[in-house]
């Protein structure tokens, strides 16, 4: 699903002297089956940006186009469930979403909200435990037993479980150990080869040069830039006016440039700063 | 939930802010006590007339105060038309079984509808100039006479400063587990009574469990800091009383020397 953005404006406490402005004339596209991160400043409007997409938050002015529906403010807070159905949303700590007394449970909660019959909630339950990494034992144990880092994995289960077409992803990573970050980041990028799209908000910059296709940075309730990572990491304009920070490869190839290498674009990952490197110190 | 303003806090500064919280508090109870000594339309007109040249002092926009309260409006509306069709009467106006409407009934029930509008403006006043942390402070002082008769003034005070601070912190747990279970294609507040009482267990037992964790993280984070109880404790906010918290004080007790005079006139 294509998802649209036209001249969305979302004021909080509209019509209030505590107003503020979350998103400010905001116009974007986000392709379909794509990876797209979404970065900026905390407080800059990339959440508030991604409850528009299942309507949790509605535009103040403007619309937003998901598929074949179309929110605007007037749109009914009724009949929201087949959109909501196809955009899985897993929020910052997920983990405190967790209440059922047991996983499986837990992990059925969603699909059979959106429809599914029992029995292929449950088989959807045994598919998705695996999927992020976790033995079918966890299955019958409370969710309130499991770490930090299992509960997680079964929260992001129980939204993977109803097999929505795009992925919302805000911040999934944070306070995960590397391996773990790893693992499901990878998880997301399998997901997205497979046909899905995937959008997700996030602060490490190595991610974003890792798995994002395009890239979306927001400042101050505005979309400032966008374009592919490699795009997006060499605008001058963007680096300068503080909007956003390089990924640790682009910071190492800054440096390097100081002492006799040059580099016409910042390679943004590993792999290019090493191509980039091996093939310089050979060519000279 | 969020157009009802009664209870909330509103950044500003005005005379009405720079007040004394604890003269504050005693101030605006002392206010609703007298509220019940008028007794005749000119009593009342008096202390309308004060009450809102008290939010004009505090330079709130009366526009925003009326429509905060406006939720308010069908409560008030509710006890003055019982009040209104209940009072009994020689010389009714209009009979129907139970229900009689008459001028008595009419006097008292605008007397009623001043009484409400007065006592909550004072109380919305009060807790839109005074953040809550300033509130418990302020109870914390005028309890403190209690510890006289072994009250855990401090204690009290404690718990109560620290539900205040986790009462926005919670409000926006609330929301956040609130959306997520949405997102899972939870409805809220469609189905008949037992369907909606159901569909706030997915909050419910993620909020008190999220609850639980945060009292164990602050507990421990208060005892590593050095927290053993609320003995011998010194106090980082001090309240100070100043000259124009006396004359909010004078000013209160000349206003009741006059409403009792309007009172017997």
């Amino acid at each position: 699903m294509e998802i649209i953005f036209k001249n969305v404006t979302h004021a909080y406490e509209a019509n209030n002297p505590l107003a503020s402005l979350g998103l400010d004339d905001v116009s974007v596209k986000i392709s379909d089956k794509k990876f797209t991160a979404i970065i900026g400043k905390t407080g800059s409007g990339k959440s508030t940006l991604v409850h528009h997409i299942n309507a949790l938050l509605k535009p103040t002015s403007g619309s937003v186009i998901v598929g074949d529906r179309t929110i605007t403010s007037e749109t009914n807070n009724k009949n929201l469930k087949p959109l909501r159905k196809n955009v899985g949303m897993v929020f910052q700590f997920p983990e405190s979403q967790l209440f059922e007394d047991t996983v499986e449970k837990d992990i059925m909660f969603g699909p059979m909200n959106f429809g599914m019959s029992e029995e292929d909630a449950k088989s959807s339950a045994h598919d998705m435990i695996e999927l992020v990494g976790l033995d079918e034992k966890y299955l019958e144990q409370s969710p309130f037993d499991l770490s930090g880092g299992q509960m997680r994995r079964v929260a992001i289960a129980g939204v993977l479980a109803s097999n929505p077409e795009t992925i919302i992803l805000d911040e999934p990573t944070a306070g995960l150990d590397p391996v773990g970050r790893k693992e499901i980041m990878g998880l997301f990028k399998k997901l997205q080869m497979q046909g899905r799209t995937i959008i997700l908000i996030t602060h490490n910059m190595d991610d974003v040069a890792d798995y994002a296709d395009d890239v979306i940075v927001m400042h101050d309730g505005k979309i400032v830039g966008e374009g592919t990572p490699s795009e997006v990491f060499n605008d001058e304009k963007l680096l300068t006016g503080g909007m956003l920070t390089l990924p640790q490869s682009a910071r190492f190839a800054q440096r390097l440039s100081q002492k006799r290498f040059k580099f016409d674009k910042l390679p943004i990952t590993l792999d290019e700063l090493s191509t980039e490197i091996k093939q310089q110190i050979n060519g000279d | 939930m969020n157009k009802l303003i009664l209870g909330r806090y509103l950044p500003g500064d005005s005379l009405i802010y720079k007040l004394d919280p604890r003269g504050k508090f005693l101030i605006t109870f002392y206010f609703i006590g007298i509220v019940f000594l008028a007794n005749n339309v000119a009593s009342y007109g008096f202390l309308l007339l004060f009450v809102l040249f008290a939010v004009y002092l505090s330079k709130i926009n009366l526009g925003f105060f009326l429509k905060g309260l406006r939720p308010m409006f069908w409560l008030i509306l509710f006890t003055v038309l019982l009040q209104m069709f209940f009072t009994p009467s020689e010389h009714p106006i209009w009979n129907f079984g139970v229900l009689t409407l008459s001028k008595e009934g009419m006097v008292i029930s605008a007397y009623i509808f001043v009484r409400f509008v007065l006592i909550i403006f004072v109380s919305t006043l009060l807790t839109l100039t005074t953040t809550p942390i300033e509130i418990s402070d302020s109870i914390e002082s005028i309890l403190k006479p209690l510890k006289a008769i072994k009250f855990p003034v401090t204690q009290i005070a404690l718990m109560l400063s620290i539900a205040l601070r986790f009462v926005p912190l919670l409000i926006d747990e609330t929301t956040k587990i609130m959306d997520a279970q949405r997102a899972r294609g939870v409805d809220f507040g469609e189905g008949g009574l037992i369907k909606r009482i159901k569909s706030f267990v997915p909050i419910l037992i993620p909020l008190f469990v999220s609850s639980f964790s945060i009292a164990y993280d602050l507990a421990i984070a208060m005892e590593s800091r050095g927290y053993r109880d609320g003995e011998g404790r010194s106090k980082y906010r001090m309240l100070k009383w100043e000259m124009r918290d006396t004359v909010a004080a004078i000013v209160m007790i000349v206003i009741t020397g006059i409403l009792l005079m309007i009172r017997s006139y």
